[in-house]
Protein backbone atom coordinates (compact mmCIF):
# COMPACT_ATOMS: atom_id res chain seq x y z
CA UNK A 1 0.00 0.00 0.00
CA UNK A 2 1.20 3.52 -0.83
CA UNK A 3 0.78 6.20 1.83
CA UNK A 4 0.83 9.93 1.22
CA UNK A 5 0.86 12.60 3.95
CA UNK A 6 -0.84 15.77 2.68
CA UNK A 7 0.40 17.88 5.62
CA UNK A 8 3.97 16.88 4.88
CA UNK A 9 4.07 16.64 1.08
CA UNK A 10 1.36 19.00 -0.15
CA UNK A 11 -1.81 18.62 -2.16
CA UNK A 12 -0.44 19.02 -5.69
CA UNK A 13 1.93 16.11 -5.21
CA UNK A 14 -0.95 13.90 -4.06
CA UNK A 15 -3.11 14.58 -7.08
CA UNK A 16 -0.13 14.31 -9.44
CA UNK A 17 0.76 10.89 -7.98
CA UNK A 18 -2.81 9.60 -8.11
CA UNK A 19 -3.49 10.95 -11.59
CA UNK A 20 -0.28 9.34 -12.88
CA UNK A 21 -1.64 5.84 -12.24
CA UNK A 22 -2.60 3.90 -15.36
CA UNK A 23 -5.01 1.02 -15.95
CA UNK A 24 -2.08 -1.40 -15.50
CA UNK A 25 -0.63 0.13 -12.33
CA UNK A 26 0.70 -2.10 -9.56
CA UNK A 27 0.11 0.63 -6.98
CA UNK A 28 -3.58 -0.12 -6.57
CA UNK A 29 -4.02 0.80 -2.92
CA UNK A 30 -3.40 4.29 -1.50
CA UNK A 31 -3.85 5.85 1.91
CA UNK A 32 -4.07 9.64 2.25
CA UNK A 33 -3.07 10.95 5.67
CA UNK A 34 -3.75 14.34 7.30
CA UNK A 35 -6.25 15.74 4.77
CA UNK A 36 -7.21 18.36 7.41
CA UNK A 37 -10.14 19.69 5.41
CA UNK A 38 -8.04 20.42 2.29
CA UNK A 39 -9.82 21.14 -0.97
CA UNK A 40 -9.73 19.00 -4.12
CA UNK A 41 -8.35 15.81 -2.56
CA UNK A 42 -8.09 12.91 -5.04
CA UNK A 43 -9.63 14.68 -8.03
CA UNK A 44 -9.49 13.72 -11.68
CA UNK A 45 -8.44 10.10 -11.09
CA UNK A 46 -8.70 7.69 -14.02
CA UNK A 47 -7.41 4.28 -12.93
CA UNK A 48 -8.88 1.28 -11.08
CA UNK A 49 -7.18 2.12 -7.78
CA UNK A 50 -8.46 2.25 -4.20
CA UNK A 51 -7.86 5.44 -2.22
CA UNK A 52 -8.66 5.78 1.48
CA UNK A 53 -8.68 9.29 2.93
CA UNK A 54 -8.02 9.21 6.68
CA UNK A 55 -10.05 12.20 7.87
CA UNK A 56 -12.39 14.97 6.72
CA UNK A 57 -11.95 16.96 3.52
CA UNK A 58 -12.99 20.37 2.15
CA UNK A 59 -14.44 21.36 -1.20
CA UNK A 60 -14.59 19.09 -4.27
CA UNK A 61 -13.16 15.85 -2.91
CA UNK A 62 -13.11 13.05 -5.53
CA UNK A 63 -14.32 15.35 -8.30
CA UNK A 64 -14.44 14.07 -11.89
CA UNK A 65 -13.62 10.56 -10.73
CA UNK A 66 -13.30 7.73 -13.27
CA UNK A 67 -12.79 4.10 -12.29
CA UNK A 68 -11.25 4.72 -8.85
CA UNK A 69 -12.79 3.70 -5.53
CA UNK A 70 -12.37 6.52 -3.03
CA UNK A 71 -13.36 6.10 0.61
CA UNK A 72 -13.36 9.08 2.99
CA UNK A 73 -13.13 8.18 6.67
CA UNK A 74 -14.67 11.45 7.77
CA UNK A 75 -16.99 14.12 6.39
CA UNK A 76 -16.68 16.03 3.13
CA UNK A 77 -17.21 19.68 2.18
CA UNK A 78 -19.23 21.02 -0.76
CA UNK A 79 -19.18 19.29 -4.15
CA UNK A 80 -17.98 15.78 -3.33
CA UNK A 81 -17.74 13.57 -6.43
CA UNK A 82 -18.85 16.47 -8.60
CA UNK A 83 -19.14 15.39 -12.23
CA UNK A 84 -18.12 11.80 -11.44
CA UNK A 85 -17.99 9.64 -14.58
CA UNK A 86 -17.53 6.14 -13.09
CA UNK A 87 -16.09 4.37 -10.05
CA UNK A 88 -17.24 4.55 -6.44
CA UNK A 89 -17.00 7.21 -3.75
CA UNK A 90 -17.96 6.33 -0.16
CA UNK A 91 -18.20 8.98 2.57
CA UNK A 92 -18.32 7.56 6.09
CA UNK A 93 -19.53 10.85 7.60
CA UNK A 94 -21.71 13.70 6.29
CA UNK A 95 -21.53 15.59 3.01
CA UNK A 96 -22.05 19.32 2.53
CA UNK A 97 -23.84 21.03 -0.35
CA UNK A 98 -24.26 19.68 -3.90
CA UNK A 99 -22.89 16.19 -3.35
CA UNK A 100 -22.63 14.33 -6.65
CA UNK A 101 -23.64 17.40 -8.65
CA UNK A 102 -23.77 16.86 -12.45
CA UNK A 103 -22.41 13.30 -12.07
CA UNK A 104 -22.58 11.17 -15.20
CA UNK A 105 -21.94 7.73 -13.70
CA UNK A 106 -20.55 5.65 -10.86
CA UNK A 107 -21.86 5.27 -7.33
CA UNK A 108 -21.70 7.85 -4.53
CA UNK A 109 -22.53 6.55 -1.04
CA UNK A 110 -22.94 8.91 1.91
CA UNK A 111 -23.23 7.05 5.21
CA UNK A 112 -24.31 10.15 7.14
CA UNK A 113 -26.48 13.06 5.96
CA UNK A 114 -26.11 15.19 2.85
CA UNK A 115 -27.11 18.85 2.94
CA UNK A 116 -28.75 21.03 0.31
CA UNK A 117 -28.72 20.47 -3.46
CA UNK A 118 -27.63 16.82 -3.28
CA UNK A 119 -27.59 15.38 -6.81
CA UNK A 120 -28.31 18.72 -8.47
CA UNK A 121 -28.32 18.28 -12.26
CA UNK A 122 -27.25 14.62 -11.95
CA UNK A 123 -26.83 13.01 -15.36
CA UNK A 124 -26.55 9.29 -14.71
CA UNK A 125 -24.77 8.92 -11.36
CA UNK A 126 -26.30 6.76 -8.62
CA UNK A 127 -26.35 8.35 -5.16
CA UNK A 128 -27.30 6.52 -1.95
CA UNK A 129 -27.59 8.58 1.23
CA UNK A 130 -28.02 6.58 4.43
CA UNK A 131 -29.30 9.63 6.34
CA UNK A 132 -31.24 12.73 5.29
CA UNK A 133 -30.79 15.21 2.44
CA UNK A 134 -31.37 18.98 2.44
CA UNK A 135 -33.47 21.34 0.33
CA UNK A 136 -33.44 21.63 -3.49
CA UNK A 137 -31.95 18.18 -3.92
CA UNK A 138 -32.06 16.63 -7.41
CA UNK A 139 -32.87 20.03 -8.91
CA UNK A 140 -33.03 19.58 -12.71
CA UNK A 141 -31.78 16.01 -12.30
CA UNK A 142 -31.62 14.37 -15.70
CA UNK A 143 -30.71 10.71 -15.24
CA UNK A 144 -29.56 8.23 -12.61
CA UNK A 145 -30.95 7.25 -9.20
CA UNK A 146 -31.02 9.16 -5.92
CA UNK A 147 -31.80 6.92 -2.93
CA UNK A 148 -32.47 8.50 0.47
CA UNK A 149 -32.86 6.20 3.46
CA UNK A 150 -33.89 9.11 5.72
CA UNK A 151 -35.91 12.26 4.99
CA UNK A 152 -35.72 14.81 2.16
CA UNK A 153 -35.90 18.61 2.61
CA UNK A 154 -37.90 21.23 0.72
CA UNK A 155 -38.43 21.32 -3.04
CA UNK A 156 -37.21 17.81 -3.84
CA UNK A 157 -36.75 17.22 -7.55
CA UNK A 158 -37.67 20.70 -8.73
CA UNK A 159 -37.79 20.89 -12.55
CA UNK A 160 -36.85 17.23 -12.68
CA UNK A 161 -36.11 15.42 -15.93
CA UNK A 162 -35.71 11.63 -15.96
CA UNK A 163 -33.76 10.84 -12.77
CA UNK A 164 -35.48 8.43 -10.34
CA UNK A 165 -35.80 9.52 -6.72
CA UNK A 166 -36.42 6.99 -3.92
CA UNK A 167 -37.10 8.26 -0.40
CA UNK A 168 -37.79 6.06 2.62
CA UNK A 169 -38.72 8.81 5.11
CA UNK A 170 -40.72 12.02 4.77
CA UNK A 171 -40.38 14.60 2.01
CA UNK A 172 -40.81 18.13 3.34
CA UNK A 173 -42.09 19.36 -0.02
CA UNK A 174 -41.87 18.44 -3.69
CA UNK A 175 -40.48 20.93 -6.21
CA UNK A 176 -42.25 22.05 -9.38
CA UNK A 177 -43.16 19.16 -11.68
CA UNK A 178 -42.03 16.44 -9.25
CA UNK A 179 -44.65 13.87 -8.27
CA UNK A 180 -44.92 10.59 -6.42
CA UNK A 181 -45.01 7.64 -8.80
CA UNK A 182 -45.93 4.00 -8.65
CA UNK A 183 -43.19 1.62 -7.45
CA UNK A 184 -43.06 -1.17 -10.04
CA UNK A 185 -41.05 -4.44 -9.87
CA UNK A 186 -38.25 -3.01 -12.01
CA UNK A 187 -37.82 -0.19 -9.49
CA UNK A 188 -37.65 -2.62 -6.57
CA UNK A 189 -34.95 -4.43 -8.52
CA UNK A 190 -32.90 -1.24 -9.07
CA UNK A 191 -33.31 -0.28 -5.44
CA UNK A 192 -32.37 -3.72 -4.10
CA UNK A 193 -29.15 -3.63 -6.08
CA UNK A 194 -28.23 -0.06 -5.06
CA UNK A 195 -28.97 -0.62 -1.35
CA UNK A 196 -26.89 -3.76 -1.35
CA UNK A 197 -23.94 -2.07 -3.07
CA UNK A 198 -24.23 0.86 -0.66
CA UNK A 199 -24.18 -1.40 2.40
CA UNK A 200 -27.65 -0.40 3.60
CA UNK A 201 -30.04 -2.87 5.21
CA UNK A 202 -33.10 -0.72 4.42
CA UNK A 203 -35.88 -2.65 2.72
CA UNK A 204 -36.78 -1.56 -0.83
CA UNK A 205 -40.52 -1.94 -0.07
CA UNK A 206 -40.27 0.88 2.51
CA UNK A 207 -39.40 3.49 -0.14
CA UNK A 208 -41.57 5.74 -2.26
CA UNK A 209 -40.60 6.69 -5.78
CA UNK A 210 -40.73 10.24 -7.13
CA UNK A 211 -40.25 11.37 -10.69
CA UNK A 212 -41.06 14.01 -13.25
CA UNK A 213 -44.66 14.82 -14.18
CA UNK A 214 -43.15 15.92 -17.53
CA UNK A 215 -45.28 19.05 -17.64
CA UNK A 216 -42.38 21.52 -17.81
CA UNK A 217 -40.50 19.88 -20.70
CA UNK A 218 -42.00 22.07 -23.38
CA UNK A 219 -43.37 25.56 -23.28
CA UNK A 220 -47.02 25.61 -22.33
CA UNK A 221 -48.69 28.95 -21.80
CA UNK A 222 -50.79 27.51 -18.99
CA UNK A 223 -47.57 26.87 -17.05
CA UNK A 224 -46.20 30.39 -17.57
CA UNK A 225 -46.25 31.03 -13.83
CA UNK A 226 -44.08 27.99 -13.14
CA UNK A 227 -41.26 28.82 -15.56
CA UNK B 1 -16.48 34.99 -0.62
CA UNK B 2 -15.46 35.77 2.95
CA UNK B 3 -14.33 33.68 5.89
CA UNK B 4 -15.88 33.52 9.33
CA UNK B 5 -14.53 31.87 12.46
CA UNK B 6 -15.99 31.81 15.94
CA UNK B 7 -15.02 30.17 19.19
CA UNK B 8 -17.07 29.96 22.37
CA UNK B 9 -15.27 28.38 25.29
CA UNK B 10 -17.04 26.21 27.82
CA UNK B 11 -13.80 25.19 29.53
CA UNK B 12 -12.45 28.17 31.47
CA UNK B 13 -8.91 26.78 31.50
CA UNK B 14 -8.76 27.46 27.73
CA UNK B 15 -9.56 31.18 28.15
CA UNK B 16 -5.92 32.37 28.09
CA UNK B 17 -5.55 30.51 24.75
CA UNK B 18 -8.60 32.08 23.06
CA UNK B 19 -6.61 34.62 21.07
CA UNK B 20 -4.09 32.11 19.79
CA UNK B 21 -6.74 29.54 18.81
CA UNK B 22 -8.87 32.17 17.09
CA UNK B 23 -5.86 33.66 15.28
CA UNK B 24 -4.92 30.25 13.89
CA UNK B 25 -8.51 29.77 12.69
CA UNK B 26 -8.58 33.28 11.18
CA UNK B 27 -5.30 32.90 9.28
CA UNK B 28 -6.48 29.56 7.84
CA UNK B 29 -9.37 31.47 6.23
CA UNK B 30 -7.01 33.89 4.43
CA UNK B 31 -7.79 32.59 0.95
CA UNK B 32 -11.51 33.21 1.53
CA UNK B 33 -10.80 36.85 2.41
CA UNK B 34 -7.33 38.31 1.90
CA UNK B 35 -8.19 42.02 1.78
CA UNK B 36 -9.10 42.81 5.40
CA UNK B 37 -9.59 41.05 8.70
CA UNK B 38 -11.16 41.72 12.04
CA UNK B 39 -11.87 40.14 15.35
CA UNK B 40 -14.29 40.76 18.21
CA UNK B 41 -13.01 39.41 21.47
CA UNK B 42 -14.90 39.22 24.75
CA UNK B 43 -12.42 39.62 27.57
CA UNK B 44 -12.32 40.60 31.21
CA UNK B 45 -14.92 43.00 32.61
CA UNK B 46 -14.44 45.45 35.47
CA UNK B 47 -17.46 46.20 37.66
CA UNK B 48 -19.24 49.40 36.67
CA UNK B 49 -16.85 50.05 33.81
CA UNK B 50 -17.34 49.94 30.06
CA UNK B 51 -14.93 49.80 27.15
CA UNK B 52 -14.96 51.87 23.98
CA UNK B 53 -12.71 50.56 21.21
CA UNK B 54 -11.65 53.42 18.94
CA UNK B 55 -9.57 53.47 15.77
CA UNK B 56 -7.59 56.20 14.08
CA UNK B 57 -5.49 56.43 10.92
CA UNK B 58 -3.21 58.81 12.92
CA UNK B 59 -3.03 57.10 16.29
CA UNK B 60 -0.07 59.08 17.73
CA UNK B 61 -1.87 62.34 17.09
CA UNK B 62 -5.39 61.27 18.03
CA UNK B 63 -4.61 59.14 21.09
CA UNK B 64 -2.25 61.64 22.74
CA UNK B 65 -4.04 63.22 25.71
CA UNK B 66 -7.32 61.65 24.58
CA UNK B 67 -8.00 60.07 27.98
CA UNK B 68 -7.52 63.40 29.75
CA UNK B 69 -9.54 65.36 27.18
CA UNK B 70 -12.40 62.88 27.20
CA UNK B 71 -12.32 62.59 31.01
CA UNK B 72 -12.61 66.36 31.32
CA UNK B 73 -15.44 66.52 28.79
CA UNK B 74 -17.59 63.85 30.42
CA UNK B 75 -16.38 64.51 34.00
CA UNK B 76 -15.24 60.98 34.66
CA UNK B 77 -12.09 58.94 35.00
CA UNK B 78 -10.96 57.56 31.61
CA UNK B 79 -8.00 55.27 30.93
CA UNK B 80 -6.56 54.61 27.50
CA UNK B 81 -4.64 51.59 26.33
CA UNK B 82 -3.31 51.96 22.79
CA UNK B 83 -2.80 48.96 20.53
CA UNK B 84 -1.46 50.03 17.11
CA UNK B 85 -4.26 51.91 15.30
CA UNK B 86 -6.78 50.98 17.98
CA UNK B 87 -7.20 52.01 21.60
CA UNK B 88 -9.38 50.81 24.42
CA UNK B 89 -10.95 53.58 26.49
CA UNK B 90 -12.22 52.37 29.83
CA UNK B 91 -14.73 54.51 31.67
CA UNK B 92 -17.83 54.58 33.87
CA UNK B 93 -20.50 52.47 32.16
CA UNK B 94 -23.18 55.16 32.66
CA UNK B 95 -21.12 57.60 30.58
CA UNK B 96 -20.62 55.42 27.49
CA UNK B 97 -23.23 56.99 25.22
CA UNK B 98 -22.07 60.47 26.13
CA UNK B 99 -18.44 59.51 25.53
CA UNK B 100 -19.33 58.01 22.18
CA UNK B 101 -20.70 61.35 21.01
CA UNK B 102 -17.96 63.45 22.59
CA UNK B 103 -14.98 61.56 21.13
CA UNK B 104 -16.15 62.38 17.62
CA UNK B 105 -16.07 66.10 18.47
CA UNK B 106 -12.75 65.86 20.29
CA UNK B 107 -11.02 63.84 17.55
CA UNK B 108 -12.96 64.00 14.25
CA UNK B 109 -10.69 61.37 12.67
CA UNK B 110 -11.59 58.78 15.28
CA UNK B 111 -13.91 55.86 14.56
CA UNK B 112 -15.75 54.02 17.31
CA UNK B 113 -15.35 50.29 16.66
CA UNK B 114 -17.31 48.98 19.62
CA UNK B 115 -18.84 49.75 22.99
CA UNK B 116 -19.68 47.42 25.85
CA UNK B 117 -18.54 45.89 29.11
CA UNK B 118 -16.54 43.03 27.59
CA UNK B 119 -16.27 43.50 23.81
CA UNK B 120 -13.20 44.78 21.98
CA UNK B 121 -13.15 44.97 18.16
CA UNK B 122 -9.95 45.15 16.13
CA UNK B 123 -10.08 45.38 12.35
CA UNK B 124 -7.91 46.67 9.55
CA UNK B 125 -7.16 46.32 5.86
CA UNK B 126 -4.49 43.75 5.01
CA UNK B 127 -3.76 40.04 5.07
CA UNK B 128 -5.33 38.34 8.12
CA UNK B 129 -1.90 37.30 9.42
CA UNK B 130 -0.61 40.87 9.22
CA UNK B 131 -3.73 42.23 10.91
CA UNK B 132 -3.46 39.61 13.67
CA UNK B 133 0.23 40.38 14.16
CA UNK B 134 -0.12 44.15 14.39
CA UNK B 135 -2.64 43.81 17.24
CA UNK B 136 -0.96 40.79 18.87
CA UNK B 137 -4.31 39.00 18.73
CA UNK B 138 -2.71 35.68 19.61
CA UNK B 139 -1.76 36.94 23.08
CA UNK B 140 -5.32 37.94 24.01
CA UNK B 141 -7.48 35.93 26.36
CA UNK B 142 -11.24 35.84 26.68
CA UNK B 143 -14.38 33.75 26.97
CA UNK B 144 -15.39 33.88 23.29
CA UNK B 145 -14.61 35.65 20.07
CA UNK B 146 -15.51 36.02 16.39
CA UNK B 147 -13.22 36.68 13.46
CA UNK B 148 -13.75 37.60 9.81
CA UNK B 149 -11.60 37.62 6.69
CA UNK B 150 -13.00 39.81 3.95
CA UNK B 151 -13.12 39.57 0.16
CA UNK B 152 -15.05 42.71 -0.70
CA UNK B 153 -17.86 42.56 -3.24
CA UNK B 154 -20.32 45.31 -2.25
CA UNK B 155 -18.16 48.23 -1.15
CA UNK B 156 -14.60 49.54 -0.93
CA UNK B 157 -11.74 47.86 0.91
CA UNK B 158 -11.48 50.14 3.94
CA UNK B 159 -11.29 49.82 7.70
CA UNK B 160 -14.98 50.81 7.95
CA UNK B 161 -15.89 48.10 5.46
CA UNK B 162 -14.11 45.38 7.45
CA UNK B 163 -16.03 43.21 9.90
CA UNK B 164 -17.10 42.75 12.73
CA UNK B 165 -19.69 45.50 13.08
CA UNK B 166 -20.84 46.58 16.53
CA UNK B 167 -24.64 46.39 16.61
CA UNK B 168 -25.36 47.36 20.21
CA UNK B 169 -23.69 47.21 23.60
CA UNK B 170 -21.45 44.12 23.58
CA UNK B 171 -22.99 42.88 20.34
CA UNK B 172 -21.39 42.41 16.97
CA UNK B 173 -22.11 40.95 13.55
CA UNK B 174 -19.97 39.32 10.88
CA UNK B 175 -21.28 38.32 7.47
CA UNK B 176 -20.38 36.04 4.59
CA UNK B 177 -22.47 36.83 1.54
CA UNK B 178 -24.00 39.89 -0.05
CA UNK B 179 -27.22 41.76 0.65
CA UNK B 180 -29.07 42.96 -2.43
CA UNK B 181 -31.60 45.30 -0.80
CA UNK B 182 -29.13 47.28 1.32
CA UNK B 183 -29.64 50.59 -0.48
CA UNK B 184 -33.40 50.60 0.08
CA UNK B 185 -32.94 49.43 3.64
CA UNK B 186 -30.30 52.10 4.30
CA UNK B 187 -32.77 54.79 3.18
CA UNK B 188 -35.49 53.29 5.36
CA UNK B 189 -33.20 53.15 8.40
CA UNK B 190 -32.08 56.73 7.79
CA UNK B 191 -35.71 57.85 7.90
CA UNK B 192 -35.98 56.04 11.23
CA UNK B 193 -32.98 58.02 12.48
CA UNK B 194 -30.50 55.14 12.41
CA UNK B 195 -26.95 56.21 11.60
CA UNK B 196 -25.24 54.18 8.82
CA UNK B 197 -21.78 55.46 8.05
CA UNK B 198 -20.52 53.55 5.02
CA UNK B 199 -21.85 52.15 1.74
CA UNK B 200 -21.23 48.66 3.07
CA UNK B 201 -24.07 46.12 2.91
CA UNK B 202 -23.20 44.39 6.17
CA UNK B 203 -23.20 47.65 8.11
CA UNK B 204 -26.82 48.04 6.97
CA UNK B 205 -27.53 44.52 8.23
CA UNK B 206 -25.93 45.42 11.55
CA UNK B 207 -27.86 48.70 11.75
CA UNK B 208 -31.05 46.79 10.97
CA UNK B 209 -30.48 44.45 13.93
CA UNK B 210 -29.66 47.40 16.20
CA UNK B 211 -32.84 49.19 15.11
CA UNK B 212 -34.97 46.08 15.71
CA UNK B 213 -33.52 45.66 19.18
CA UNK B 214 -34.00 49.35 20.00
CA UNK B 215 -37.66 48.73 19.21
CA UNK B 216 -37.93 45.95 21.74
CA UNK B 217 -36.87 42.82 19.85
CA UNK B 218 -34.45 40.38 21.44
CA UNK B 219 -31.39 39.49 19.39
CA UNK B 220 -33.03 36.15 18.53
CA UNK B 221 -36.19 37.93 17.36
CA UNK B 222 -34.15 40.45 15.38
CA UNK B 223 -32.34 37.59 13.63
CA UNK B 224 -35.65 35.84 12.90
CA UNK B 225 -37.04 38.99 11.30
CA UNK B 226 -33.83 39.47 9.28
CA UNK B 227 -34.83 36.31 7.41
CA UNK B 228 -37.92 38.21 6.21
CA UNK B 229 -36.48 41.66 5.64
CA UNK B 230 -32.98 41.07 4.26
CA UNK B 231 -32.72 39.99 0.64
CA UNK B 232 -29.55 38.30 -0.50
CA UNK B 233 -27.09 35.70 0.65
CA UNK B 234 -25.89 35.52 4.17
CA UNK B 235 -24.35 33.43 6.84
CA UNK B 236 -24.35 35.68 9.91
CA UNK B 237 -22.50 35.06 13.13
CA UNK B 238 -23.40 37.39 15.99
CA UNK B 239 -21.52 37.88 19.22
CA UNK B 240 -23.20 38.80 22.49
CA UNK B 241 -21.79 39.49 25.94
CA UNK B 242 -22.26 35.90 27.01
CA UNK B 243 -22.31 33.91 23.82
CA UNK B 244 -22.77 33.75 20.09
CA UNK B 245 -25.41 32.93 17.49
CA UNK B 246 -25.52 31.73 13.90
CA UNK B 247 -28.14 32.16 11.18
CA UNK B 248 -28.04 31.33 7.47
CA UNK B 249 -30.43 32.55 4.77
CA UNK B 250 -32.99 30.02 3.45
CA UNK B 251 -30.92 29.20 0.33
CA UNK B 252 -27.83 28.60 2.49
CA UNK B 253 -25.24 28.62 -0.27
CA UNK B 254 -22.68 30.35 1.97
CA UNK B 255 -20.84 27.58 3.79
CA UNK B 256 -20.87 26.95 7.53
CA UNK B 257 -19.51 24.19 9.76
CA UNK B 258 -19.96 23.87 13.50
CA UNK B 259 -18.09 21.70 15.99
CA UNK B 260 -18.91 21.07 19.62
CA UNK B 261 -17.00 19.30 22.41
CA UNK B 262 -17.19 19.52 26.20
CA UNK B 263 -14.61 22.31 25.96
CA UNK B 264 -15.98 24.59 23.23
CA UNK B 265 -18.40 25.39 20.41
CA UNK B 266 -16.62 26.46 17.24
CA UNK B 267 -17.77 27.92 13.94
CA UNK B 268 -15.88 27.96 10.64
CA UNK B 269 -16.76 28.79 7.05
CA UNK B 270 -14.88 25.59 6.31
CA UNK B 271 -13.77 22.58 8.32
CA UNK B 272 -10.16 23.58 7.57
CA UNK B 273 -10.52 26.41 10.09
CA UNK B 274 -11.28 23.93 12.87
CA UNK B 275 -8.66 21.24 12.32
CA UNK B 276 -6.16 22.44 14.93
CA UNK B 277 -8.67 22.76 17.78
CA UNK B 278 -8.06 20.37 20.68
CA UNK B 279 -10.10 17.17 20.44
CA UNK B 280 -11.55 18.03 17.02
CA UNK B 281 -11.25 14.37 15.96
CA UNK B 282 -13.95 13.43 18.46
CA UNK B 283 -16.05 16.60 18.22
CA UNK B 284 -19.64 16.58 17.03
CA UNK B 285 -19.31 18.29 13.65
CA UNK B 286 -22.34 19.43 11.67
CA UNK B 287 -23.65 21.97 9.17
CA UNK B 288 -26.18 24.48 10.58
CA UNK B 289 -29.61 24.24 8.93
CA UNK B 290 -30.84 27.04 6.65
CA UNK B 291 -33.19 29.70 8.08
CA UNK B 292 -32.60 28.46 11.62
CA UNK B 293 -31.30 30.59 14.48
CA UNK B 294 -28.73 28.91 16.75
CA UNK B 295 -27.48 30.33 20.06
CA UNK B 296 -24.93 29.33 22.67
CA UNK B 297 -24.47 31.25 25.90
CA UNK B 298 -22.80 30.91 29.28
Amino acid sequence: MQTYDVAENGLRGLNAALQAQSDETNQTSWEVQNPKGSHAIAVGLDAPIEVTVKGSTGYYCAGMNQQATIRVEGSVGPGVAENMMSGTVVVEGDASQYAGATGHGGLLVIKGNASSRCGISMKGIDIVVHGNIGHMSAFMAQAGNLVVCGDAGDALGDSLYEARLFVRGSVKSLGADCIEKEMRPEHIEILTDLLERAGSDAKPEEFKRYGSARQLYNFDVDNAAAY
Amino acid sequence: MCGIVGLFLKDKTLEPELGSMLTDMLVTMTDRGPDSAGIAIYGAESAGAAKLTVQSDKPEEDFAALAADLGAAIEAQVTLQANDTHAILELDSTKVEQARQVVRDLRPGLRVMSAGAAIEIYKEVGLPKDVADRFNLSTMGGSHGIGHTRMATESAVTTEGAHPFNTGADQCLVHNGSLSNHNALRRKLKREGVRVESMNDTEVGAAYLTWKMQNGATLGEALESSLEDLDGFFTFVVGTKDGFGVVRDPIACKPAVMAETDQYVAFGSEYRALVNLPGIEDARVWEPEPATVYFWSH
